[in-house]
C-alpha cells in the first residue's frame, strides 16, 4: 500500500489506519465523533496527501479543459479553483475534481486518489492540443477545516487570507515552506487546502498543530471526513459518482453549464436534463432505530426503488441519515420509504439535501 | 487495555461472566476499541434461543457493521435496556454498564472452550501484530 509522507506523523499520534484506494491512510486518531464535532466547532487538520494533481499546459490548456469538463472555465480568473466534473460522452462520471487556473495556460486539477491512473489515462487521450502531466507525486496536501481554520492559518502566514475568498487560491509562504493555499474543502465548513512539497509535508502540519493548540485543534482521519461531508451532501466518488452515474441523476445540475458550447457528456446530459431522469439521489434520514449503509435496498412496500450510496449516524444532528438512489417517482421531498437493513424494513423519509449548512 | 480476571473470553472478542446458571455477555475492552465510536446496538429479546458461536445481535460503529456471537448457547433472561438509547456505553464500560445480555445457559460445559484473562490477553497481542 502507498502511504504519504505524513505517515510517520499519524502513527506517533496514535492513528489507526485504514486502506483507502490503495493507500494506507488514517482512519481516526482520538476518535470519529470527536474529530467530527472538532471540526464543527473548532478546526481540525486532514492528511489528504492522497489526492492526485494533474496538470493541463500549452495554449490550449483551457480550450481542452472546456471539452473535458462540465463546468464553464470562461466563469474562471487566474488564481481562483471550480468544482467540475470529467465525463464520458454517456454522461457517466469519470470523476469529479477541483480545477485551479494559474493563467490560461496553466491549469491544475485535484482529482480523487483512486482514480488518479484512470483520470490521468482519460485525460491523455482527450486533451487535444494541450498537455497533460501527473504531478501526483510532487504534491501532498493537508486540509485545515473548520470555524478557526483561517484565524489559525493567519498566525502561521503573512499571506493576505481576508483578501481570497471562497474558491481562489494563493501561492505563497506558509511556517515558511513554499504552498498553494486554496480557499476550498470538503466538510461543510470554512477552510483551506494546503498544497506542498512532499518533503515540506511534516514542517507543515507540525506548524499548524502548534498554530491550532489554542483553540482546539485535533488531526481528524477520513472517518471524520466522510461523515463531514455526508452531512453537507458532498458526493464521494465510488458511491454516489459512479462512471454508470450522470451529473443530473446526482443532483449536480448545477454544475454543468449547457450554454459554454460543447463539451464531452453534453447531449446526454441535455437530454436528461430536458426529458427527466429515471433515478435521482436523494436524502433519506431515518425514522426508526437503525443505520442505513451503502448498498441496503431502499423500499416502497415491498418493492425495492433504490439503494443506499452512503449512510452514517451524523455526529451533528444524532439521526441516522443517508444518500441514494430512487426511482424518479419517489424522490419527492416528504416521502415515505423505508431501507432493507438485514432483513428488517426501516422507516426513512425523503428529506431536503443538504442535511447540514453551516 | 483492561482484561478482567474474573471474567471469560472468546475469540470473537466477547466475555462472559458466570454467577450460577446465569451468563453475562458483553464485548470487550479490544472489541471496543476496534470498532470505535458504537453508535448502534440491535438486541435479541427476552426469551429468544441463543447458540454458541452464532450471531445473536449487532454493534455499529460510525463506520462499521459487526456481529456479537455467544460465547455459550442458552436462553435470554434479560437484554440491556438502557443500551440502544446509549450505546456509547460500549464504548464507556464495556465490563460494567455496557454488558448486553443475560442468558440461562444450556450447557455450562461450554465454559470450557473460552479463555481466561491471562490467555485471552495472549490472544489480543497475537491479533495485534
Amino acid at each position: 500500500m502507498k502511504r504519504t509522507p505524513l505517515y510517520a506523523a499519524h502513527q506517533a499520534l496514535g492513528a489507526r489506519f485504514v486502506d483507502f484506494g490503495g493507500w494506507e491512510m488514517p482512519v481516526q486518531y482520538s476518535g470519529i465523533i470527536e474529530e467530527h464535532h472538532a471540526v464543527r466547532r473548532r478546526v481540525g487538520l486532514f492528511d489528504v496527501s492522497h489526492m492526485g494533481e494533474i496538470e493541463l499546459r500549452g495554449p490550449h490548456a483551457v480550450a481542452a479543459c472546456q471539452n473535458l469538463t462540465v463546468n464553464d472555465l470562461s466563469r474562471l480568473r487566474d488564481g481562483q479553483a471550480q468544482y467540475s466534473l470529467l465525463c464520458r460522452p454517456n454522461g457517466g462520471v469519470v470523476d469529479d475534481i477541483m480545477v485551479h487556473r494559474f493563467s490560461s495556460e496553466r491549469l491544475l486539477l485535484c482529482v480523487n486518489a483512486a482514480n488518479i491512473e484512470k483520470d490521468f489515462a482519460w485525460i491523455s487521450e482527450h486533451r487535444d492540443a494541450a498537455e497533460a502531466i501527473n504531478r501526483s507525486d510532487e504534491f501532498a496536501q493537508l486540509a485545515l477545516q473548520g470555524p478557526h481554520a483561517t484565524a489559525v492559518l493567519r498566525t502561521v502566514t503573512r499571506l493576505d487570507l481576508g483578501g481570497i475568498p471562497p474558491f481562489a487560491f494563493v501561492e505563497g509562504l506558509v511556517a515558511g515552506r513554499s504552498v498553494l493555499a486554496a480557499h476550498t474543502g470538503y466538510t461543510g465548513e470554512d477552510g483551506w487546502e494546503i498544497y506542498s512539497r512532499p518533503e515540506d509535508a511534516t514542517a507543515l502540519w507540525d506548524a499548524l498543530l502548534e498554530a491550532g493548540a489554542g483553540v482546539g485543534i485535533k488531526p481528524a482521519g477520513l472517518g471524520a471526513r466522510d461523515t463531514l461531508r455526508l452531512e453537507r451532501a458532498l458526493p464521494l466518488y465510488g458511491h454516489e459518482l459512479t462512471d454508470e452515474t450522470t451529473p443530473i441523476e446526482a443532483g449536480l445540475s448545477w454544475v454543468v453549464r449547457f450554454n459554454k458550447g460543447t463539451f464531452m457528456g453534453r447531449d446526454v446530459l441535455v437530454r436528461q436534463k430536458e426529458r427527466g431522469v429515471a433515478r435521482r439521489l436523494v436524502g433519506l434520514v431515518l425514522t426508526e432505530p437503525g443505520i442505513a449503509r451503502q448498498g441496503y435496498d431502499i423500499l416502497d412496500g415491498g418493492n425495492v426503488v433504490g439503494h443506499i450510496t452512503s449512510g452514517s449516524k451524523s455526529p451533528t444532528l444524532g439521526k441516522a441519515i443517508g444518500l441514494g438512489y430512487v426511482a424518479s417517482a419517489w424522490q419527492e421531498v416528504g416521502t415515505a420509504l423505508s431501507i432493507d437493513i438485514r432483513g428488517r424494513a426501516v422507516g426513512a423519509e425523503v428529506v431536503q439535501l443538504p442535511f447540514y449548512r453551516r | 487495555m483492561e482484561f478482567p480476571e474474573d471474567y471469560k473470553y472468546s475469540k470473537e472478542h466477547e466475555w462472559v461472566l458466570v454467577e450460577g446458571e446465569v451468563a453475562t455477555i458483553g464485548i470487550t475492552d479490544f472489541a471496543q476499541d476496534q470498532l470505535g465510536d458504537i453508535v448502534f446496538v440491535e438486541l435479541p429479546a427476552v426469551g429468544d434461543k441463543v447458540s454458541k458461536e452464532d450471531a445473536f445481535g449487532v454493534v455499529e460503529s460510525v463506520k462499521a457493521v459487526s456481529d456479537i456471537y455467544a460465547p455459550v448457547s442458552g436462553k435470554v433472561l434479560e437484554v440491556n435496556d438502557d443500551l440502544p438509547e446509549n450505546p456509547e456505553m460500549l464504548n464507556e464500560d464495556a465490563y460494567g454498564d455496557g454488558w448486553i445480555i443475560k442468558i440461562e445457559m444450556s450447557d455450562p460445559d461450554e465454559l470450557n472452550d473460552l479463555m481466561t484473562a491471562v490467555e485471552y490477553e495472549q490472544y489480543v497481542a497475537e491479533e495485534k501484530e
